[in-house]
């Protein structure tokens, strides 16, 4: 077993901490795991994402050119990534900054407003985690529990305070994928 | 060493500071007049066995034969980041840089600049003699407007070679310098005052008071082509007028240690 | 100590912390800054020396004076960084200190840019520096093995008194991946430093620590001594990791970041019917040539894969000494080659050397155009 995720966006959307709690969730969960991030010179507002890879045996390659998943939280992302995800995989769009649909019919692909469905819920920024809940579900990578231990043990102290919120986020994103 | 008769008084001796090690400085070169000095402080301080040396590259590149107590021989101008990585690790011992003009004011300017600007706790005895001694008399950066050198045949023009540098007067500008200072050793009141001025340097570092340098104006007969009295009138004339005797910082703490010996 | 989710430059840091490392002298430089960042949060809490110098000309020579002075101490940078302590390198060579440096190295010649690259392969193997004399160069590709590494490297540069450098890239070093680290050692009291070191000369004879040997028999007698040293580390350091070389057909040789992702390509290949194996060099110097050239003597082709235009090559080639064909296949200026167009090019050596299992080609045509 070898998934593969790519998560990516903006800066300033949260893609690299979504990555990194994923990876928490599945080390947590005794698999082998791995997470890169890759992202231009800028500090803000560049291109950031990173690749997660969770196997249940030592773990070659940290990236990927075809994931087996992907949430792509910006326009550019989409057209980086939607036609990349592998046949059979899962894609991730945040509808509320993509004004456009994946047409493909061999994924499974979930269009969610995750923008605006975090404004709805008092914190924009919670995109990253609304589509990561979307995500678990979805891949049945880890489970929507594991992810609410990984944000309790590994939020930043600064967010504590955000943390029922992030756990409000994930479930509203799990219930997407249904 | 042989021991004294009661009716005797010992006025002269060699520190234990130095080695039995005869030196291979030219004849009349003041280097072996300011070993001596420095390694008078030395005995005289009491910290010859904690003492670590770095001696540059150029005339004095074999200092480390000559100081009797443990010594590093660093890479050209360099020795300001060694006597850091040195002082750092090992803050109770004493640490003192041996450089020329080219080691200190060419290639290692970067290095003496930043360890002095930091404040680093050890003490530089910079030795300008105007002149690249040991590759054969080339273009120093403290060489004289109009001097001729095997590099500045027909004198040094400022206008191409650019000038001559003052150290020490950069050296003063900066916060973490304690005690800055020009000698010369070109005769006897100028030697006594420079040892007073290394002693006063070593002890700035004792007390932790700051980076200290003494700047020691020299002479080289050998590639300058004179006499050693030529040398010793020419630089007492010539180099002390561009480069003049005297400090450029004692910061007061420095001062009452001055004033309480 | 239970494995957390570390990343690689910090955990580098940290384990040269745990190791018991007294001293850091380093200049920030991308992809290795987070190195330099730990050190500067982690030194100060513990009572130990982090300095960021002016340079990595004086960095290097801050290391140099601190390990004269026998502390345990090192530095990081990256490629045109490294470029600059060059000199120092060769001073320590000589004066026989122990140091250790890190290479997060990047996309170059120049300035070029900060993505992962191992086009320092020649550099850190071959020495830049001048003279006769060569380092303990240890290549990781996981956050585990950077971890262990850097501890191995203080005791190699110790045992030695040598200078032993980890060469790793920005993906390893901003990579996180679950990793455990060394109990903490404690730091070397000033009274048990090296009988060699400077640190004054109290009821003992002046020690001189210097590179600097006149007369063309003496220095002739110190190269001896070095070489003789070297030899004996080539006898008893060189390190190596295998896969599936047992029953291979063909041979891939990597190291570092395309080490790892080599081990993918052994999976992928041997899923379609091609037997490849791997050997990961671990140390680049002294290099594994003598297991290379066992199993060059096996198989029916060695094919290497770089971060550049093909350095390790030369090595490889060394080694195998023409028992069998040599393939390359290199990316540059700082891309990472992924396995889905390693495949395609293993698979075309493997068919020009009618290897079984090679397939026809046309499959990984489609492949290609994914």
């Amino acid at each position: 077993m070898q998934q593969e995720i790519i998560i990516s966006g903006f800066g300033g959307q949260g893609t690299l901490f979504a990555g990194q709690l994923l990876a928490h969730a599945v080390m947590a969960k005794g698999l082998h795991v791995t997470w890169i991030p890759s992202y231009g010179p800028e500090m803000r507002g560049g291109k950031a994402r990173c690749t997660v890879v969770a196997s249940d045996e030592e773990i070659g390659a940290p990236l990927v050119r075809r994931p087996s998943a992907a949430i792509v939280l910006n326009l550019p992302s989409f057209e980086a990534f939607a036609e990349q995800v592998k046949p059979g995989g899962v894609l991730v769009v945040n509808s509320s900054l993509v004004p456009r649909r994946c047409e493909r019919t061999d994924i499974r692909a979930l269009h969610i407003p995750a923008t605006d469905m975090a404004e709805e819920i008092g914190n924009p920024r919670l995109a990253n985690v609304i589509t990561l809940g979307a995500l678990a579900r979805a891949t049945g990578l880890v489970d929507i529990e594991d992810l609410e231990k990984a944000l309790d043990d590994h939020l930043p102290e600064r967010h504590r305070k955000l943390l029922d919120l992030n756990f409000r986020a994930l479930r509203l994103g799990g219930e997407q994928a249904g | 060493m042989p021991e004294i008769p009661e009716d005797m008084e010992l006025i002269y001796a060699r520190p234990k500071s130095l080695t039995l090690n005869h030196t291979h400085y030219c004849p009349g070169c003041t280097h072996g007049t300011i070993h001596r000095l420095i390694a008078e402080v030395i005995d005289e301080l009491g910290v010859r066995d904690r003492t670590i040396a770095v001696a540059p590259v150029g005339c004095a590149v074999l200092a480390y034969n000559y100081f009797n107590m443990d010594s590093a021989e660093a890479a050209h101008g360099r020795a300001p980041a060694m006597a850091t990585g040195i002082k750092r690790v090992s803050p109770n011992n004493v640490v003192f840089t041996y450089q020329g003009d080219g080691d200190l004011a060419a290639i290692g300017t970067a290095e003496i600049i930043q360890a002095a600007n930091r404040g680093e706790l050890f003490t530089t005895i910079f030795v300008n003699n105007a002149i690249y001694g040991m590759t054969g008399g080339q273009m120093a950066p403290t060489t004289l407007p109009g001097q001729v050198t095997t590099s500045s045949p027909g004198g040094r023009v400022v206008q191409s070679h650019g000038h001559p540098v003052r150290m020490v007067e950069i050296m003063a500008t900066l916060p973490g310098v304690a005690f800055a200072t020009r000698q010369q050793v070109l005769d006897v009141r100028g030697i006594r005052k420079t040892k007073k001025a290394i002693k006063l340097a070593f002890q700035a570092q004792l007390e932790g008071l700051g980076f200290s340098i003494v700047e020691v104006l020299s002479t080289c007969p050998t590639n300058w082509h004179m006499t050693p009295e030529e040398a010793s009138t020419w630089a007492k004339d010539q180099m002390a007028a561009y480069f003049p005797v005297g400090d450029t910082k004692v910061i007061p703490e420095v001062e009452a240690l001055a004033k309480a010996r | 100590m239970a494995a957390e989710l570390l990343e690689g430059n910090a955990a580098i840091a940290e384990a040269a912390i745990r190791a018991g490392c007294e001293a850091f002298y380093g200049y920030p430089i991308t992809p290795q800054t987070e190195v330099l960042e730990h050190f500067s949060k982690r030194m100060p809490e513990l009572g130990r020396v982090f300095l960021q110098a002016e340079s990595e000309v004086a960095s290097i020579n801050m290391v140099y004076g601190a390990a004269s002075a026998g502390a345990r101490v090192m530095s990081s940078s990256s490629s045109p960084g490294i470029s600059l302590m060059q000199e120092g390198l060769s001073y320590i060579a000589c004066s026989e200190v122990p140091a250790v440096l890190v290479n997060i190295m990047r996309g170059g010649p120049g300035l070029g840019n900060v993505q992962p690259s191992q086009a320092d392969y020649f550099q850190a193997t071959k020495m830049a520096g001048h003279g006769d004399y060569h380092m303990i160069v240890l290549a990781p590709s996981t956050v585990q093995e950077a971890i262990d590494h850097v501890v191995l490297a203080f005791d190699l540069a110790e045992k030695y008194r040598t200078i032993a450098m980890v060469v790793a890239d920005g993906a390893i070093g901003q990579m996180m991946e679950p990793a455990e680290l060394p109990p903490m050692r404690p730091v070397r009291r000033f009274e048990d430093r090296p009988e060699w070191a400077l640190t004054g000369a109290k009821g003992r004879d002046p020690n001189v620590i210097t590179s600097l040997y006149l007369g063309a028999e003496n220095l002739e007698a110190v190269n001896i001594r070095l070489q003789e040293k070297l030899a004996r580390i080539k006898a008893e350091e060189v390190r190596w990791k295998e896969y599936d070389t047992d029953d291979a057909d063909l041979l891939l040789v990597a190291f570092g970041t395309v080490g790892r992702v080599c081990q993918t390509v052994v999976r992928e290949a041997r899923a379609k019917g091609l037997k490849v194996g791997l050997l990961r060099p671990i140390t680049l110097w002294p290099y594994p040539e003598a297991r290379l050239h066992e199993l060059a003597g096996r198989v029916k082709g060695v094919f290497t894969v770089e971060m550049n235009a093909g350095q390790m090559l030369e090595d490889v080639r060394l080694a195998v000494e023409g028992q069998c064909p040599v393939g390359f296949y290199g990316r540059m200026g700082g891309v990472i080659p992924l396995p889905d167009e390693i495949l395609p090019k293993l698979e075309e050596f493997a068919r020009e050397l009618g290897v079984e299992g090679a397939g026809d080609g046309a499959a990984h045509a489609e492949d290609a155009d994914a």
